[in-house]
């Protein structure tokens, strides 16, 4: 178990290093000075040859790499062109928003997703199978900004109950209520992702159920809900636990574009505003740590089968 | 010929919705090519007099804040989706298939290029590609390039599954010890049966490529302003929301007609797939 947990650690490891290489050979491939792009185009003569110093910039790449991740191993991200502080103190502002929208629109995903698709699963072949895994498939096919946009219009603009934009924080004036200007984003977030789940729980209960167990549950006469619940869906749930990585890696992706509609101060919206912004420090610090981050949820992922499903062979 | 069109068909013909799918996509092919035929008005034509007109008998779709017809401009997006969804498959097949093929063929440099595909998948698929526009620029072709790379990853991850499994094949190892070569291999027994699941992937990716690029559009990263990608339109008409909500409708309706019905089709040719294969390609994802 160990041996297995260090394997994967080292794994993990080794690919967020080559990350970290591509992460910083970033800025060197934008068109351009990467000394002018780290400090924008404003930058005076002094400020280039004190950063030039700071970074070595006339060392080779090797020697650069490594003062750049020993920086970022002690916090240090660089400084962010447009906002002229830390670049991990701007990530952090939007932390709260980001982390927040994530969890909410998790809940959503589980509450939909995985409920729905059990009950798919139990009407196999029935008409609200095929209505229901119909609709999981055109939510998949559906852009969330423009989910967004119709909530928008719909909940905020023409029945007025639901904010439109924005998110002040929680501790703020207004205190937890605040949280209902994430319900919409969060719903938009949810409805292709929790589809996903829907189809994944529905397919992998479908081919639990065929198991020879399952068939001998049935006939020692236990009741059909207790054969549902504890021996075909939490076995089917090992299938549904390992989407829950590459969910993460989706919601990233889309919170960039929601945030952006529902102008909500998150990380997701900081990307695109510092592409827009030429502020190249912060682009490359959401990166690295969103890659850690997704990294870091795919190990748990992976450990996560060996408490859910014992037979499972780590090697 | 009318049994390979047979076998083409069975699948759509097994379940009745993949049908539509596949009469959808079509429809959308046909106006790419036909477009200039069938809009009644040029896409560019500004109309001061028309701005933000509701659907009527003159212009059925409404007209936008410069009063062009949304019908023709909608038409004319189904072009630029073809051309992403082409340029987007076949950078990824391209690519992908002879890394996933090279990796399973010769294990040792296979090592390095399976590696090299698990980091850039450690990237979130939207950031990688944000991060790819910054360096390359703002542009159709760049867009194509940038969505292309994110596809390549599972193209290969695929190709890569698919190729192990008929490596190991009974047939494939009575031919290599009847001395047949690498080359002969792979043009022989491998990329033949790598065709069908490869389709399987390829119309994922057709469809999946379509909110990519809608969602790079609509940031303002993807294809120029001036061409009408129904990515760009929805861009250009949210601040009219309340005003003209139609304006939103069509272009957004369009993106989901196209990667739905790619999706239907994609899901009918999976279930009729070798099952060995159905699994190494895995559950189709968006990001």
């Amino acid at each position: 178990m160990w041996l297995y947990i260090l394997k994967r650690l080292g794994a993990a490891a080794t690919t967020l290093a080559a990350a970290s290489v591509i992460i910083f050979i970033f800025i060197h491939l934008i068109p351009g000075d990467p000394l002018y792009v780290l400090l924008g185009d404003g930058a005076t003569p002094d400020q280039v040859d004190a950063l030039r110093q700071k970074l070595g910039f006339d060392r080779s790449l090797a020697v650069q790499y490594f003062s750049w991740l020993s920086n970022v191993l002690q916090g240090d991200f660089g400084q962010s062109i447009f906002f002229q502080t830390p670049v991990l103190s701007v990530i952090g502002d939007g932390a709260e928003t980001s982390i927040l929208l994530a969890s909410i629109t998790m809940v959503w995903i589980i509450l939909l997703g995985i409920p729905v698709g059990m009950i798919a699963a139990m009407r196999h072949g029935s008409w609200t199978d095929q209505g229901l895994s119909g609709l999981a498939m055109l939510l998949a096919s559906v852009p969330t900004f423009w989910v967004g946009l119709y909530l928008i219009l719909i909940f905020a603009a023409w029945l007025g109950w639901l904010p439109s934009s924005g998110y002040p924080s929680i501790f703020d004036d207004g205190g937890l209520a605040n949280l209902q200007h994430l319900l919409l984003p969060s719903l938009a977030l949810a409805a292709p992702n929790a589809a996903l789940i829907l189809r994944l729980t529905r397919a992998s209960m479908l081919d639990v159920a065929r198991e020879d167990y399952v068939r001998t549950a049935r006939a020692k006469g236990i009741r059909p809900w207790r054969v549902v619940v504890r021996h075909i869906f939490r076995n089917a749930l090992l299938a549904v636990v390992s989407a829950f990585g590459f969910t993460l890696a989706a919601l990233i992706s889309e919170a960039v574009v929601t945030e952006t509609v529902f102008a909500l101060p998150g990380i997701g919206r900081l990307v695109v505003q510092s592409i827009l912004r030429r502020d190249y420090p912060v682009i490359q610090g959401v990166i690295l740590i969103t890659v850690v981050l997704y990294l870091g949820v795919n190990l748990c992922v992976d450990l996560s089968y060996r408490f859910l499903d014992p037979r499972v062979e780590l090697e | 010929m009318r049994e390979t069109l047979h076998t083409l068909l069975a699948p759509f013909l097994a379940r009745r919705i993949a049908l539509l799918g596949l009469a959808i996509t079509l429809l959308m092919i046909f106006a790419a090519l036909f477009a200039p035929i069938i809009v009644p008005y040029d896409p560019l034509e500004i109309d001061s007099l028309a701005r933000l007109s509701p659907p009527t008998g003159t212009h059925w779709f409404g007209t936008d804040h410069f009063g062009r017809d949304t019908f023709s401009r909608v038409v004319f997006g189904s072009r630029l989706a073809l051309i992403i969804g082409i340029g987007v498959v076949s950078f990824a097949l391209l690519t992908g298939v002879p890394a996933g093929i090279l990796s399973a063929m010769f294990p040792r440099v296979g090592w390095f290029v399976m590696r090299a595909v698990d980091v850039l998948m450690a990237f979130p698929a939207l950031l990688l590609a944000l991060g790819l526009i910054v360096i390359l620029g703002q542009g159709v072709l760049n867009a194509i390039l940038a969505i292309g790379v994110v596809y390549l990853t599972t193209t290969a991850r695929i190709t890569y599954g698919v190729t192990l499994r008929l490596r190991a094949e009974v047939y494939v190892e009575a031919s290599r010890s009847l001395g047949a070569g690498t080359v002969w291999l792979v043009l022989k027994h491998i990329l033949p049966n790598l065709v069908s699941p490869l389709l399987v992937q390829a119309s994922f990716v057709f469809a999946f490529a379509q909110l990519g690029a809608a969602s790079l559009d609509f940031l303002g990263l993807g294809a120029p302003p001036d061409i009408p990608s129904w990515g760009n339109m929805l861009a250009e008409s949210r601040i009219y929301i309340t005003r003209a909500p139609w304006l939103l409708f069509f272009p957004g309706l369009m993106i989901v007609l196209t990667a739905f019905s790619l999706n239907l089709v994609g899901d009918a040719l999976r279930d009729r797939l070798d099952p060995r294969f159905r699994e190494a390609l895995g559950t189709p994802r968006r990001n």
